[in-house]
Formats: C-alpha cells, structure tokens, sequence
C-alpha cells in the first residue's frame, strides 16, 4: 500500500494538466469531475495508506520512496524522494481531506464564473505543490513545493484579476512572502554547505553531533528558516500580506489562506524540529514571534467591519498560537492545533462564503445581521465552527487543542509565565472577536434577503467539518480529563514529547480553569457589548481615543502604513532618481570627456599654415628645452 | 688653406634656420613661405658640410646632396601647389586657404 504514495501527489498535478490543456472543451460538469475527482481520490488514497501506516508500521516507523534523482551535480544530488512519517502522513491526510470538501464546495461555489476550469486547474495544482511540500524528502524537493503554492496564492488571490486591486493583492501577497522565501533559501545554503546534503532525515541526525547547543550557527540556520516560516505562516513581521489576500474567491482563502498554506510555516519549523531544538535562542524568538502575532492580530480582529478580513486576523492569531507551542517546545500540541484549526477555520471561511454567496457578494457584516434564519445549516455549524475557535470549553475540538498550548506555555521547560499571559489574554480577545462577528452577523435585525438557498454541494463540506470541529478534539484529551491521547502518540514517533517541570495534575486543572473562563467572559462581553449594549461601543469609537484606536487597530496595528514609509516609499524614490541608471554615468562620462577632447583637437585644427608651424616650433622647442635641461 | 672655426659655421647655420622659421611663421604670402623653407633646408645643409669638413669625412657632402634633391622635389611639389591656390582663392595668402579646419 504504502508504494502507491507517488500517486497521491501525482493525480492532483495530472488533474491540473488536464485541467490546462482540455479545461476549455470540458463541460462545467467534466471540470469538476476533473478537479474535485482528483482530489479526492488522492483522498481516499492517503486514507487508505494511513489506514496502512497506523496497523502494519513499517521499520521505525517512516517510509522513503524516491522516484528518480532530480540533479547530479559535483556531489549534490537531491532525488525526487517522499518520505512519509506521522508528520508528513497528518499533514497529508488534512490537505486531502479538507482540500477535497473544499473543492466539492468550489464546484457550486464557483458555478457562475467564467474561469471554472482555471480555477480548478490552480486548485489542483496547489494541492500537488503542497503535498510535494509536505512529503518531500529533501529541503530542495520542499523548496519547490513551497514556491508552488507561493505561485498558487499569486495566482488564486488575483484570480478575478479585472479588478486592479485583486491584482495588487496578489502582488503584494507574492513580494511579501518572497521576503522570507529568500531569508529561508539563504538558510538551505547555509545547511548544505554544513552538511554537505539537503536531505532533512540526515541532516537531521547529523546536526547534533556537529554542532553545539547554542552554537552560533544552529541560531543562524534555524532563525533563517525562521524567516521563510515568518513569510508564509504571515507571522509578525511579515504578516501584512494575509489580510489583503482576502481578495481571492472565498473558498481559496478558505483552503490556502486558512487551513493549509499558511501554516507550512508551521511544518518547517516542525520538520526542522531538531535544528530549533539545538538553539534556545531561536525557540524562544518563535515562542515571542507566535505570542506577538497572537494578541496584535487579535487586537485588529475585534474592529474589522469584512466578515473574511475577521477571519483572515483571526487566521494570523492561531497560527501565533502554533509557533507559541512550537516554542515552547510543545511540537505535537502545535500540530494538533493546526489540525484542528485547519477544520474550524475552513468551516468558517466556507461558512462565510454561503453568507456572502447568498447576500450579493456583500462582505460587510454590519450590513447583513440576524441571518440565522435564512441560511440554519450555515448557522448552526458556523457557531459550531466560532465554538472551537473562541475555544468553547469541553464540546469543541479548539478547546483541548488552544488549552494544550497555553498550558505548555506555562509549563514546558521553555515556557514562561509572560508567554502564558500572552495566550490567556489571546484567547480571551479570541472569544471577543469571533462572536462579535456571529452576533452581528446573525443576530439582530435582518437588513439582507438571501437571494436563494445554498446547495448540497455546499451544505455537505459545512456538516461535515463542524461535526469535525467537535469530535476531533477528543482524539488529545489532557491529563486532567483522561488522558486519551493517540494523536500524540501517533506525533512521537517523529517529534518529541514536550519536557515538562512543575506540574501537578491539580495546577493543570486550575489552568484550564482560567482558560474556560477566558473563553467563557469573553463570548459574555461580546454578547454584553454587540447585542445588549451596542450603544456603549457606537460611544467609545466617537471619543477621540475610541476613534484613534480603533483606526489604529483596525489598519492592523499601521504595519502597512510603515512598511509603505519604510520600504515602498523610498524604493520608489529610489527607482524614480536611479530611472537612468547610476551605472551608466561611468560610460556617459567617459563618452563626454571624449567628447571635450574632441572638441579641444578639433579647435586646434583650425586650418591655418602657419599656426600648424608655430606649433611645430613651439614643440620642438619644449622637446629640445626638456632634453637640454635634463 | 684657412679652416674656418666649427663654431662660426653652425652659428651661421642656427642664424639662416631661426631666420627661416621666422619667415615661415609671419609671411603670409605662400612663396614667401615657400622661400623660407629652402632657407632652412639649406640651413640644415650648410650644418652638415661644416660638420663633414670638421671630421673630414665625405657624408656630410652626401646628405647635402640629399637634401638638396628633396629641396628640388619638394619645391616642383610646392609651386604646383602655389598655382593651384591662386587659381581658386586669387590670392596667395596662405591664410586664405584655411577650408580644411576642423
């Protein structure tokens, strides 16, 4: 079984082929046979070779299968090779998973639009590129995968690109990443040159056996791939790029911008585990990066007026909450909360696109409200889906996943108590933003119509992930409640467990206690401010400091505005004084001294005999003057 | 026979040359040009057959006899020439001809 592994990222690339080459002659009904077919049948295909993986393990538990070698060049010789451990087989199973409801969505979501088949081509072709990126067995093999989804996200953000401002954020999506993705290539060199290869597995043994912990330059590495993560998990300070991503069609946010590209990030630093583990330095700055990212982004989530702008700050903030587990060293507690998150969070993106599908393309919330009506399917498992994600305790899957890291926050040998206040307080404003958003979208008076009820194409991927975003939790139950914990069983045959000190059973009660309540207030305050008393907000944002401060917010803490100043500006500036090259001032001038001269000689032809003589004359005489006197 | 001292024939050559350099700078007329140019060839004659009566040695005559059948070439060369401005400028000021200026 486990030798049909090529096959799960080939079918969706030959669906992409197909999709490209006979997309035009195709029916809307082959396009999505294509498209969604190809998907789901890698699908079943990784569920079957998990099915596989899990009853009849192989030796230590990973399988290598490599296809054929890529290059050969002077000892440098990546192959295109898979390799396939609990990691890799998590990831893949969400990307087919969740990517094969997403695209069953797509396939009535996107029914009206002229671009069907290309539509259906990016999407396979980013499900291939991420698995490549998952499953590659050398950073090179990665590398590609994760230039082609960059390439997909460019491609599906401007995909309705008659509009120049999709256009710009595609742009901008593409430049911002391309940030880190240098910062993470510079890395790859800085790794091969070490260790001569760009196979993760022996780098991965090799690397505490030739470097130190702490050693300067398994800070360098491991803060270099910090860098492309920072970029493609939109992490402070590469962040501002998510938000404006929002510009692709809803389904596309939900699979790229949610549930997996995003959070490739999140699997470099997990793959690369051993190289972070060899600097305490650069676990920490994750750790700082993750608990930043978290409260800033959750900040700039409570103002925002887009349902899908909400949910892309919202985005940014949980995937802090993974690179604050993987800081502390909690690998598995970081995993299974992207697992989780990518479940909550598509649900709540495809939730969104109902909405919006069923409102006139309309994404400004305050002009829907009290929609629960209209659309219950939508609603009941978006509040599902807005449970988990404020981490509504006990029923939802976003509870144990968020409480595992906040507790490793605390308790892991790397944690610290401000790292936890960081993630109490993020769950707190978590809970605020995401049902601010329910309640004003679907409580209160309807202002909206739905023009027409959501099909079952559409309605079957919304039950099936909320009914996820219950019960997948229960496959990680803490200590306090259990005990139950195959998912991380099954994470530690290829990350290891989280080190802990100081804990009791007793304090991690107490400390889910907290959590429960944090989530519990805040869904409280959110009802108290945005339905009861909306008066007492509508108040504070017309005082001054209201005013400054949710405009502050709500341009995502002004990094726009300073990277604009910082970078943009001046590079413009730059470009616009340097329009004729700095370069090419060598040659002018060399061209105007000629030509000086020119004009000097061609003065002294002046065509006159005698001047002709004198000159002679006087030559001779500075000659014969030189040679007498020396 | 007197043997007039070296001195006294090269000084009366650097005469005859400098005269000639200066008829050749400030006449304006080209066979006034072309007269100081004979000047200094023969000026630079005159130095070699001092110079070969000094050493007693024969080629000092021989590059005289040099210079003056290039006197004659360059003097045929040099009236045609002459003729030739006055034909089209119907002047003989050397001046005149100044066409060719950069």
């Amino acid at each position: 079984m486990l030798e049909l592994l090529w096959i799960v990222p080939a079918l969706p690339f030959l669906g992409f082929l197909l999709l490209v080459l006979f997309g035009k002659h195709l029916s809307r009904t082959g396009v999505a046979l294509i498209g969604v077919g190809s998907v789901g049948i890698s699908g079943i295909l990784t569920i079957l070779i998990a099915i596989s993986f899990i009853t009849a393990p192989p030796a230590g538990h990973h399988f290598a299968q490599t296809l054929w070698v890529w290059i050969d060049v002077a000892g440098f010789t990546p192959a295109i090779a898979f390799y396939l451990d609990s990691l890799s087989m998590i990831f893949m199973l969400v990307i087919t998973f969740v990517g094969f409801l997403i695209h069953l969505y797509s396939s009535e979501f996107m029914l009206d639009d002229d671009g069907y088949s290309r539509f259906f081509a990016y999407m396979n072709l980013f499900i291939g590129s991420m698995l490549t990126l998952v499953m590659g067995n050398n950073l090179l093999l990665l590398y590609l995968g994760w230039e082609g989804v960059g390439l997909c996200s460019y491609l599906l953000i401007g995909f309705w690109y008659q509009d120049p401002a999709n256009g710009y954020a595609a742009r901008k999506a593409f430049v911002v990443t391309r940030v880190g993705d240098a910062s993470m290539a510079v890395g790859l060199f800085l790794l091969f040159k070490h260790f001569s290869t760009l196979n993760i597995q022996s780098i991965l043994t090799q690397a505490p056996d030739l470097w130190a912990i702490g050693a300067p330059v398994a800070t360098a590495a491991a803060l270099l791939l910090l860098g492309g993560a920072v970029g493609k998990s939109a992490q402070l300070p590469l962040q501002t790029w998510l938000p404006d991503a929002m510009a692709g069609p809803t389904p596309v946010s939900a699979l790229i911008h949610a549930a997996t590209m995003v959070t490739a990030g999140v699997y470099l630093i997990a793959r690369m585990h051993v190289v972070f583990a060899l600097s305490p330095i650069a676990m920490l700055i994750v750790a700082i990066v993750g608990a930043l990212t978290l409260l800033l982004s959750g900040f700039s989530a409570i103002t925002q007026v887009d349902i899908k702008r909400v949910l892309a700050y919202s985005t940014i903030s949980q995937i802090g909450y993974m690179f604050l587990g993987l800081g502390v060293g909690a690998w598995s507690a970081a995993i299974f909360h992207f697992m989780i998150h990518a479940f909550f969070k598509a649900l709540l993106f495809l939730g969104a696109g109902v909405i919006i599908l069923t409102h006139h393309h309309e994404h400004n919330m305050f002009k829907m409200r009290g929609i629960r009506k209209q659309l219950p399917v939508t609603f009941w498992t978006f509040l599902i889906a807005s449970g988990a994600l404020a981490a509504f305790p006990l029923v939802t899957a976003g509870f144990y996943s968020k409480d595992a890291i906040i507790w490793y926050a605390w308790s892991s040998e790397q944690g610290s108590p401000l790292l936890w206040v960081a993630g109490f307080v993020g769950a707190f404003i978590t809970a605020i933003y995401t049902f601010r958003m329910v309640f004003i979208t679907f409580f209160g008076e309807p202002r909206m119509e739905a023009t027409h009820k959501p099909g079952i194409r559409l309605k079957i991927p919304l039950v099936v992930l909320g009914t996820l975003s219950v019960i997948a939790g229960f496959l990680n139950l803490p200590e306090t409640m259990g005990h139950f914990t195959p998912f991380s069983d099954f994470l530690h045959f290829a990350l290891p467990a989280v080190r802990t000190f100081h804990e009791t059973l007793t304090q991690e009660f107490f400390f889910q206690i907290y959590t429960a309540l944090a989530s519990l207030v805040g869904i409280y305050l959110a009802y108290f401010f945005f339905i009861r008393k909306f008066e007492f907000i509508v108040q504070f944002t017309k005082t001054t400091f209201g005013a400054a401060l949710q405009r502050y917010w709500f341009s995502g803490w002004a990094f726009d505005w300073f990277y604009d100043l910082l970078f943009v500006r001046p590079y413009i500036w730059i470009a616009r004084i340097n329009k004729e090259d700095v370069f090419d001032l060598i040659y002018d001038g060399i061209a105007a001294i000629s030509r000086v001269f020119n004009r000097m000689f061609s003065f002294t032809e002046s065509g006159r005999i005698r001047a002709y003589a004198m000159s002679i004359v006087i030559g001779a005489i500075i000659i014969l003057t030189i040679a007498v006197v020396l | 026979m007197i043997s007039i001292p070296l001195e006294s024939g090269l000084l009366l050559a650097g005469i005859l040359f400098a005269l000639g350099v200066v008829g050749l700078l400030v006449r304006r007329n080209v066979v006034f040009v072309l007269m100081s140019l004979e000047i200094m060839l023969n000026a630079a004659g005159l130095a070699f057959i001092v110079a070969g009566a000094r050493w007693g040695q024969p080629d000092g005559q021989v590059m005289f006899i040099f210079i003056l059948t290039m006197a004659a070439a360059e003097v045929a060369v040099g009236l045609a020439l002459i003729l030739q401005i006055y034909h089209r400028f119907k002047t003989l000021d050397s001046d005149a001809a100044s066409k060719m200026r950069g």
